[in-house]
This record gives structure tokens, sequence and C-alpha cells, in this order.
């Protein structure tokens, strides 16, 4: 593998100041007129929050939109499960919030690994999306005046997050969702469920369709379009245990990368301190608690070695309050790494509570005594009701137990301002590009970003590139790029049936999981992602070889579904393993060992990695090009986070 | 405690939708630590590896939001526990040598693709047909022009909190989908966004409801089943304007 110094990557971050930049940039544009937009057809593939919002706006701008999802329902994508709720620079609590701010703690949030006009951007639209999804009856919480209501979250000092409950992303994306089944209804988008993408088409370099299978009767069919949007969220599955849904995958985005899209900083990934920790060895996903839990909760473990006396007879001066004690001024309230990486020292010490001895205790005793039950419960309830309907414990007479988990993904496809790939035609938005996140991303700063690039930012920039193509009828199915790629994804279907090996799909899935977990987790070092290296290579080949995927291809058939999408996890989890050992320094979510300070805190190293790393496949067995786009800071100035 | 039981399960199988069911015995060890799905996903481990093929069940975000899951259990939807999706039971709610019955869910406007996999994608029609409102995007003003009651808004919600799943449907005698429509057109018709649209809305969702479901004969099973408890009243609240929008939808109601 080697590492390219002179870029490639061309970001097309516009001039101008960076309050100007998205206003100049949208001006200097080209634009398709009303009457010439019904002559482009443009693919959507996935409809979480980013692909529905994107599929809506384009079918109302007149384009003809073909919007595939894998799930039976639009209404299906994993957006639905954020919980939390999401940022706006809006400033209706009059308390100092502005767009800069938004913008400000976002970069310093992503360690300083993002682009600032990118991040700007999304701080300046962040308002239209409060204004558009409470528009289409989104019931956002509300004050008894009638107007919206803000928290804060994730330890941002101002309260800028709007919320729907817990449930605020099943909220907007039913707007999204019914926005988008609205242009179904007037035509202007064809909708295509239980459709799986299989392979992106190009043709001269750029995009012109994809390959999908349909799931129910494994009918593999082209489909042509001017342009190609990529909406398929995140790739923490690779995991396998993860908060994501069971489905969720990085296939659509890792094929798109196999034909020339970038793929960048893929060792970015972000895990939530508050999860509900494994209770056995087949487990098979894991649960959120939302991260508001840390306001009251107090997180301790024994100080004892294998304690296995229950949490109320363990006495008060033998318990250790780990992060109060080492964070006395943020405490339990310490970012979601921070929260994390001690989590995973205590219990890799050997203080973990809980049968499997893997979590560490969050302890409401001392809000119930403080505030009362009732309190307690009007903040929490529906969390511990969730809690105890999945532990079977009720945490209100004992602590809950939480640990870790992988949650979000920041990494993913690279993408220029126009969230445009490195193939001309093919673009990436919400969870499944790279872009505005950094290296760690800000609580409610999901539904944010998904929803900005579809409703506010691809809408228009996608024109620029449509523009220049008026004239020009889409490729034809017909045409051998299709053919080819149909008949290559027929072949590979073939072969997952014929393997018939002994283990599951799932097997490999689990080992890998593990494998990835214990080596490009919570903390890297190099040795321990070498070691990653070849046994996920080892792991690999066994699974090509001993996979048993049963069936036929012509059926609803799960495990071959599967298959395919378990084999990408493989390739991408080796360069997860590859962009971590390069990326010789820590930051945000991407800690490595060998570089922390003395206080054991993420040590970036400015000088030699402010780059974002973009990978070019190069084919099977080589490897891949690791390419470097520098980037500027004119408006921040880098500052080494503490939280002592 | 967790403990291991043992449960026979009698499961529906069915290789596609022009084929014949059966039911499969199978007998599972399980600790009740596991969720039911996770009984289910064993069993597959083990199907896979004696070579047979294993059951086709659907499930995605596994914490009751996403509303994939969903089976009969017991001849329940969702099974036994009150306000519980299939993915969100556990197997603490069964006994050591418990039989399980496991079908799919049970309506004629949601045919059985493969064993216990249904298509239930005429609610996705009923929202086609009028469960929006129509803003483009870009077209709104801002969100704190229009003040809304904190009380409708907390209704909105309530309603809006359907997650689409389809045991209203499969645990109805006459397979009636009046929960499901009622909830799409109270969350609207609770805000002031909703109003310009409402009557249309509510004509136009029904009549395509009433294409592919029975009538509510109001037995409540819908309720019962429903893992997010929406509320039987919004049947009422759709049945009011339902009647209403007859009236007020009509070209000439201008004219007395």
């Amino acid at each position: 593998m080697e590492t390219k110094n002179k870029s490639v990557l061309d970001s097309r971050v516009p001039q101008g100041s960076l309050e100007d930049k998205w206003e100049n940039h949208k001006f200097s544009m080209n634009l398709v007129n009303p009457n010439n937009k019904r002559k482009f057809d443009v693919i959507v593939v996935g409809t979480g929050l980013a692909g529905a919002s994107a599929a809506a706006s384009l079918g109302e701008l007149g384009y003809k939109v073909k919007a595939f999802t894998f799930h039976d329902s639009p209404r299906r994508a994993h957006s639905i499960a954020a919980q939390g709720g999401i940022n706006a620079a809006k400033n209706y609590k009059n308390d100092g919030d502005s767009v800069y701010r938004l913008f400000y703690d976002t970069i310093k949030g992503g360690d300083y690994r993002s682009r600032e006009a990118n991040v700007h951007r999304l701080a300046e639209v962040s308002t239209n999306i409060i204004d558009q999804a409470t528009a289409q009856g989104v019931p956002f919480a509300r004050e008894y005046g009638g107007l919206l209501d803000n928290r804060s979250f994730g330890g941002a000092q101002v309260s800028r997050t709007f919320y729907a409950r817990g449930q605020t992303g099943q909220q907007l994306l039913l707007g999204a969702y019914s926005a988008m089944m609205r242009q179904v209804a007037a035509g202007s988008v064809e909708l295509h469920t239980r459709a799986e993408l299989l392979d992106v088409v190009t043709k001269d370099g750029q995009a012109c369709g994809i390959v999908t299978r349909d799931l129910l009767s494994g009918e593999v069919i082209p489909h042509s379009a001017h342009a190609v949007v990529l909406a398929t969220g995140g790739y923490g599955n690779v995991y396998f245990l993860s908060t994501n849904a069971m489905m969720s995958n990085v296939t659509a985005a890792w094929r798109a990368h196999r034909r020339g899209a970038f793929f960048a900083n893929p060792c970015y990934t972000q895990i939530h301190p508050t999860c509900i920790p494994a209770s056995d060895d087949f487990q098979s996903k894991l649960t959120l608690m939302s991260e508001s839990l840390r306001n009251d909760g107090r997180i301790w473990v024994p100080e004892a070695f294998d304690d296995s006396r229950p949490a109320h007879e363990i006495p008060e001066n033998e318990r250790d309050y780990y992060l109060e004690n080492r964070y006395p001024a943020f405490g339990n309230l310490v970012p979601r790494d921070v929260a994390s990486r001690n989590a995973k020292n205590v219990v890799d010490q050997g203080h973990g509570v809980g049968p499997l001895k893997n979590g560490v205790y969050l302890d409401f005793s001392a809000a119930v005594e403080r505030d009362g039950q009732d309190a307690i419960s009007a903040k929490y309830g529906n969390l511990f009701d969730m809690y105890e309907s999945i532990t079977g414990e009720n945490p209100y007479e004992v602590p809950m137990r939480i640990y870790p988990a992988i949650h979000y993904t920041m990494g993913g496809v690279w993408v220029d301002y126009n969230l445009m790939t490195t193939i001309p035609g093919l673009y990436a938005i919400g969870e499944a590009n790279f872009s505005d996140h950094g290296a760690n991303r800000l609580g409610a700063s999901a539904l944010m970003q998904g929803l900005a690039d579809g409703y506010f930012v691809l809408p228009y920039t996608i024109g620029d590139g449509l523009a220049d193509q008026l004239g020009n009828p889409a490729v034809s199915t017909d045409d051998p790029v299709f053919t080819n790629a149909v008949s290559a994804i027929e072949d590979e279907t073939a072969k997952w049936l014929s393997i018939n090996g002994t283990r599951s799909v799932d097997y490999f899935h689990r080992e890998l999981g593990r494998l990835v977990w214990d080596h490009i987790g919570m903390s890297r070092n190099k040795e321990g992602l070498e070691k990653a290296v070849s046994e996920i290579g080892a792991l690999k080949e066994e699974f090509y070889s001993d996979v048993r995927v049963l069936g036929s291809a012509d059926t609803l058939n799960l495990s071959l579904e599967k298959a395919g999408r378990v084999s990408d996890f493989f390739e991408l989890a080796e360069l997860m393993a590859n962009d971590a050992l390069k990326r010789e320094e820590s930051c945000g979510g991407h800690f490595r060992e060998e570089h922390q300070t003395p206080e054991g805190e993420a040590q970036r190293d400015d000088d030699n990695f402010a780059h974002v790393a973009a990978w070019e496949w190069n084919g099977k067995d080589s490897l891949q090009t690791r390419h470097v786009e520098k980037l500027d800071f004119e408006n921040v100035t880098l500052t080494q986070r503490s939280y002592k | 405690m967790s403990e291991i039981i043992t449960v026979n399960l009698k499961i529906w199988r069915q290789e596609g939708p022009e084929k014949s069911g059966y039911f499969e015995n199978y007998t599972q060890k399980i600790t009740t630590e596991a969720s039911f799905l996770e009984m289910i996903d064993l069993l597959n481990e083990d199907l896979n590896n004696q070579g047979l093929e294993p059951i086709s069940i659907e499930s995605d975000c596994r914490e009751g939001i996403c509303g994939t899951c969903g089976v009969m259990i017991n001849g329940q939807a969702h099974g036994p526990r009150k306000a519980t999706t299939t993915c969100q039971l556990h197997m603490r709610e069964f006994s050591d040598g418990d039989e399980i019955v496991i079908e799919p869910f049970r309506a004629i406007s949601f045919p059985v693709i493969r064993d216990l996999v249904v298509d239930r994608s005429p609610f996705d029609q009923i929202i086609e047909s009028g469960g929006y409102i129509s803003v483009n995007t870009g077209a709104a003003s801002d969100a704190n022009l229009i003040p809304v009651p904190k009380e409708a808004a907390d209704q909105a919600f309530d309603a809006a909190a359907c997650i689409g799943c389809g045991a209203c449907v499969a645990a109805c005698p006459n397979s009636a989908a009046q929960l499901f429509t009622s909830a799409k057109l109270a969350h609207m018709a609770s805000l002031p966004q909703g109003q310009p649209e409402r009557w249309k809305r509510t004509e136009m969702m029904v009549g395509t409801m009433e294409e592919f479901f029975g009538s509510c004969t109001n037995h409540g099973e819908c309720h019962e089943a429903c893992p997010k408890e929406i509320n039987l009243d919004f049947i009422a609240f759709m049945n009011r304007d339902y009647m209403k929008a007859k009236v007020k939808n009509r070209a000439l109601s201008g004219q007395r």
C-alpha cells in the first residue's frame, strides 16, 4: 500500500469567506431549467432520512426519480431508531447559540478532522430542517405556550436540540417518508421495495445506473439514470454486535468503492457508552439507552476484582466511581469516547459487573433519593421500562448495567463539496458519506446531517452535474456495461449457493465482528491491527470456502442476501485495519494507544494527519492506494481537548 | 435469574406465495435471557448446520420501532406480552416445556411471501393516497410561526407513534386496518398544519383502506395487540371526520 502525497482529490470548496461560500456556490452553479428537469432520471438508493428527503425534494423539483429500498417499506430504514433529537441553530432559547457556534462545536467535536466549509453549510441549513419538518406535521415536543421546546444534549452548552419524546428519528423519518409518498402519488418518484443494490454501473467513467436484485423473485435487474445517489447508511454492523439494525450493511457503498469511488476514513467509528451489555454468546444486537441517562446516573464498578456480590451489598467505600474520580469537572458527563474507553479499561482490568462481567453500573439510587422516584420516572420512565423489558431487572431497585457499543460510523464514501463521489454522477449522502463529522460525531447531529444533505444540499448540487448532460439520453440497459454487470451478479449469487460448506453466514459474521471489535474497536494499537489484518484475511478465505448457503436464488432467501453483505464486510474490515494502522495519531473515535497524552487522552498529530485519508480500490488482490485530502483550517484554532 | 428451558415449537412453513403451507415441529433449548428472535436465530443456525433451509422471518431494528418484525405467537399478534413487539419479547415469558405456535400475520390483504414473512404493502398505498401534508421542500415558514397547543401536539404524537407493523390487522377478526389508518389521520388532523387537506385526506385514505381491508366492528382487538397502544378513540375520530368529509368535500358545498 502506498501513500500518494500529491492529491488527486478536489474538494471543490468554493471561494469566499466561510459565511459566503454556500451562498456564492448556489449562485455560481449551473441550473437545470424546470422543463428540462423531467428529462433527467435520478436513482436514489436507500429511503432513510437522507434518501427519502432527497427523493421527495428531487421529485418536487421535477426530476424523474427512482427510489430503491431493500426493506418491505421505505419507512423501515434505520433512521427510525434514533432516539435523542436533532440539532439546529435556531437560538429559540436565547442562550447564545448561532450558526457559527454550531459550526464551531461540530468542528471541535469532530477533533478537527472535517472540512470547515461543509460543516458551516450544515449549520446554516440546520434551521431550515426544523421549519420543513414542522410544516410536514412532525410532532416535535412543545412548551405550554405552543412553541417548540429544546433541550441540551450530549454535553452541549446551549439548548439546541429539538426532539419528539424519545422517538425523534421515527417522527422525522415518517415526515420524509410521507413527503416521498406524496411524490410517488404524483408520479414523480417510482418506488422499488425489496430491491437490493448489488452493483453501480459506470460508462466512460461516469455513473449511469445500478444493478439490483429483487429479494422476492431473485431477478437481477439493471436500472439506468443520469445520476445515482447513495443514501445507504453506515457500516457499524461490521462489528456484528452494534446498535445498528440487523440488515444495515455496507454493500451499496462498498460496491461503489469497487467501481472507483474512494472510501474515506474507514477507521472513524463511534462507540456509544450507554448500551445494554450482551447477555449471552448468541446475542444478536445491542440496544442503546439514551445518553441523557448520564445526567442523573452515577457510573461505578466494585473496587475488588471479580466481585460477585449484588450491587446493594457492596458498601460505598468499596465502589470506584471512576469517571467522577478521574474527571472531577465533567464527571459522568465526559464525551462519549472518553466514557467508553474508561468503561473498557475497568472491565478489562476485571472490575466488570453482571453475569458475564461485561458491564459497569449506572446507578440512579442517589438521584431517586434526591428527587424522588416520580421525578426520575418523568424523565426516564420509557427508558427504564425498555431496560426492564430487555434485562428483566428493575432499574429503580438495582443499578442498570451498561457497556459501550458501536453506534455510528463517521467514515464513508468520499465526497466533494457537491456531495459527489470520485465517480462523476455518483453522489453519497447521509451516514453513507464521510463528510461532516470528522473523527467523532456530536449527539443529535446524525439526523441533522441526513436531512440537510437530502432536503437542502443535494437537490441544488445535483443540478450542477446534470446541466452538462442535457440532451444525452440515459445509457440503455442493453448496453454491455449493464449486461456484463447483471451476469456478474448472477454468477456471484450462484457462487454462494454452490460453496456448500459447513458453517452459516452468521457464524462468519460473528467471528469477523469479534476480530474487528477486539482490534479495531475502542482502542487500537499497531500489534493488534497487524494481527487483525492477517486474521481477517484468513477468516475471509475460510468464509469463501466453507460457508453454507442453502435454498435457491429465485425465492426469498435471507441467508443468500446476507452472504453478499458479509463478504463486503470482510473487505471493509481489512481496509479499516489498514486505515487505522496508517493513521499514527489518536483523534475522536480513533484511539491509538501509542498516541496519548500523559493524562491518557487522545493525542492528535496535526502536522502530519490533519487530512482525510481516502482509499482507492485497485482490484481484489491488490492493496488499496491511500490518497490524502489536506484539511485547511482558516477559521478555527486547533486545540487539545481536556476534560479534567 | 436466567435458566435454560426447552420449548416445543410449531412453526408455519410455506415455500412461496402459491405453495401450500404446513406446520413443522421443532424443539429448542434456550436461556430465558434470550429474546424470542434470538431463539429463532439459534434454531435457524441449527437447521443450517443440518443442511435444512432456515425459517424465513423478518426483523430489523430489534428495538421495537421499525415495525418489520411481527408474527402470531400462540394466536396473538406479537405474542403474550402487552405493548411489546415480537423483537422485544423475551424467553423469560415462557416456561420449560411450553408449546409455542408461530404463524405469519393472518389477513387476506397480507399474503404470505414465505414461511413467516408477509406482504404489508397495502399500508404504503394507504399513506400514498393522502397520508402527508403537501409542503414542498423550502416552502416552509419559521417553525414557531404557528403555535400548536401542547395538548394537540401531544395527541398528534400519540397517534404518530404507530410503527406500521400490521399487528392491528392481524389481530382483527375482520382484518380491518382502521387503527392504522385512523392513527395517521388523527396525527395530521390534530395539527394546524394538517387542516387544509384534512377532509380530502380522510376521504382518500379511508377509500384506499376499504379497497384492501375488512370493516371495523369495534372489537378492540387491534388496540390490545398494538405494540404502541394506539388509542381506539382515533377510530371514532376518523369515522366522525369521514362523515364530515362527505359533506365538506362536495364541490358545491359552498352553496347551502
